[in-house]
């Protein structure tokens, strides 16, 4: 009952000065809508650029690093009691490439409930073999099915089929940049020799284009089968284990565990691309900034037409109090005033945000570098929503507070008087 | 009769800006239920002052003020309100009705801030209130489309809703000529008369005054007569 009137003389009082209080909730509206459409633009940004990397990233990788033993025989006779022992030019000895024990770690790793899933890898340096010349090359020996899964690798292959890297024997998907030095096409038959000096013969089934053009030029796949049989290895050979994680922060954590349970060398993505991050997390920062400051701005919007109602309603607050409404009345009126603009100027600008992020969804956006993004990428994250409604309630609650107060403190006395 | 309704005891009020002005000294009388007062006097002589501080808006006094029985001192803003919206009816010089609102609603506000009725209770009480002031046909219409008269007669309406135990009047016919004036003293008289209500009205003008029940004269911050 009470709230009811209440709430129907802050509707009269809106609605009589309807052209200010459009004004001020159409720039709340500007304001949440930019907010949305910047931070789902800028998050959408973030996450193609963040997805160049993380997406064909390994979150941990196991691999055996070639390196002088730590460990001399010397320090078998433990630690001298009236000397040091000195040992210079020690050179890591003939060691293999593959991971010792590879089927029982990566079925190890295949339970683990924290790993998402496990990709084995070859990488091997080729040349290829063009006419006279040899351009060197590295090729990577992958399993399709779980590169797929786990790297997007089906995205990158611009080109012919990925599927049939894995059904057809002897086949190679090339590097786009290899593929032009070459001039090939799909279908043809390619030469290349082996760091040992072997030759082999594989049938080009796909281009391969990551977009960064250096790797491009090198890099080529072929299946881990085909791979070991170019290097003339067993079938259990291999030289990695990628894995993604259930969750990416557990990486370093997890690498340290693997290294001291596998003996071998593991890298977590953190350590190995430490750049990425911190360009995040000032992309970010730098939108909400934009995105608040909108907000305050039409923060201040409300404060101006509140204060200019209060001074022309003065006469009204004045007889309401007169009458018994107390100076909490009073003041929930015009809280009420200042929310009611804020909500309604903060749902239109959710509607205009969504709307206008969709629309920058459709503006086409073509990059070499990018094969798989045809339009600006956004995320429509609710997380945003919610962000900016708690935001426009709160600062155009802010923005009502100071006149509120003062129009709940208004002598009755002295504008009656006045007159 | 004979129950006091209002009571002040040594009311007294000082203004400090810019130096100490007694303006109040030891203001003491009582106005007894079904009483018509009038306070007068020259202009500067404590009567609005007087009145708004016997109207509970103005807190910054020395003295005590009964209203009902019930000392007004020491209370709290809101309940404060809670008196002014139950028990006094307020007429001023100017209308001061609220222009976003009609006629009818605006006699009913006070009725609905003290929410003791039903919105329909209210509203048909209202219609009578109207009645007796004769502008029932004006129920519906903005306050501007009225007349001066009328406003006043509106406020009057206002003023009457919740049944107060007294209306204060500021100089209630200040700005009216004098046919409305006329009409707006006889609404008090027939209100006095025929309806036991207790009002005190401020006002400079001898006439009104001299038609009064009890006249209050004040001179200085005093009552002299």
């Amino acid at each position: 009952m009470k709230l009811k009137l209440l709430a129907s003389i802050a509707i009269s009082l809106l609605l009589a000065r309807w052209r200010q209080t459009l004004v001020a909730a159409v720039g709340v509206t500007f304001s949440i809508t930019m907010f949305i459409a910047l931070l789902s633009f800028m998050s959408g940004l973030n996450a193609m650029l963040d997805g160049l990397i993380i997406n064909r990233t390994a979150h941990i990788r196991l691999y055996n690093e070639i390196q002088p033993s730590s460990f001399q025989p010397i320090e078998h006779y433990g630690p001298l009691e009236n000397g040091h022992h000195f040992i210079r030019s020690i050179k890591p000895k003939n060691d293999r490439m593959g991971i010792y024990n590879s089927a029982a770690i990566m079925e190890t790793l295949k339970h683990d409930k924290r790993v998402m899933g496990v990709a084995p890898k070859i990488t091997t340096q080729v040349f290829y073999n063009v006419g006279a010349t040899d351009l060197a090359g590295v090729i990577n020996g992958i399993d399709v099915d779980a590169e797929t899964k786990l790297f997007s690798f089906k995205d990158y292959v611009v080109q012919g089929n990925y599927i049939d890297l894995k059904n057809t024997p002897n086949s190679i998907v090339l590097g786009k940049g290899a593929a032009e030095k070459m001039l090939v096409q799909l279908g043809d038959v390619i030469q290349i020799s082996t760091p040992k000096g072997e030759q082999f013969q594989l049938k080009v089934v796909g281009f391969f284009q990551s977009g960064l053009q250096e790797i491009d030029k090198v890099q080529s796949y072929c299946s881990m089968q085909t791979t070991q049989k170019i290097l003339g290895e067993s079938n259990t050979f291999m030289s990695d284990i990628q894995m993604k994680l259930v969750d990416i922060n557990m990486a370093p954590a997890m690498a340290k565990e693997y290294h001291k349970v596998f003996g071998i060398e593991a890298v977590d993505i953190q350590t190995a691309n430490s750049q990425f991050e911190t360009g995040t997390k000032v992309r970010t920062l730098i939108s909400y900034v934009v995105g608040i400051t909108l907000l305050i701005v039409a923060g201040f919007g409300i404060y101006n037409i509140l204060n200019m109602m209060i001074y022309e309603k003065m006469d009204s607050i004045a007889i309401l109090k007169a009458t018994g409404f107390s100076g909490k009345d009073v003041n929930a009126i015009f809280i009420a005033i200042a929310l009611s603009i804020g909500v309604f100027g903060g749902l239109l600008g959710l509607l205009f945000g969504f709307g206008l992020t969709a629309l920058i969804d459709q503006i086409p956006f073509n990059t070499s570098a990018l094969p798989t993004i045809k339009t600006y990428p956004v995320d429509y994250s609710m997380s945003y929503y919610i962000i900016a409604s708690i935001f426009s309630v709160f600062t155009t609650y802010l923005a009502g507070f100071l006149p509120a107060r003062k129009a709940s403190r208004i002598d009755p006395v002295i504008i009656i008087r006045g007159k | 009769m004979g129950k006091a309704i209002l009571e002040a005891k040594g009311i007294s009020k000082f203004f400090h800006d810019p130096n100490t002005i007694k303006v109040l000294d030891g203001i003491s009388f009582t106005l007894e239920k079904g009483e018509f007062v009038s306070i007068t006097g020259k202009s500067g002589c404590g009567k609005s002052t007087l009145l708004y501080i016997l109207s509970t808006m103005d807190t910054d006094y020395e003295g005590d003020l009964f209203i009902d029985g019930q000392s007004m001192r020491n209370r709290k803003e809101k309940e404060l309100a809670r008196v002014r919206n139950a028990q006094i009816g307020f007429v001023f010089q100017f209308h001061y009705l609220l222009n976003e609102f009609n006629v009818l609603r605006n006699v009913m506000l006070p009725g609905l801030k003290l929410g003791v009725l039903s919105e329909e209770e209210i509203e048909h009480a209202a219609i009578n209130k109207l009645k007796i002031l004769g502008i029932e046909n004006e129920a519906l219409k903005m306050p501007n489309q009225l007349s001066g008269g009328q406003k006043q007669r509106v406020a009057i309406a206002r003023a009457l809703i919740n049944d107060p135990l007294i209306i204060m009047g500021d100089e209630p016919t200040g700005n009216l000529d004098k046919k409305n004036s006329e009409i707006v003293f006889d609404i008090f008289q027939e209100l006095a008369t025929n309806y036991q209500q207790s009002l005190l009205i401020v006002t400079h003008d001898q006439e009104f005054a001299a038609r009064t029940k009890r006249i209050i004269e004040m001179e200085d911050g005093r009552i002299i007569n």
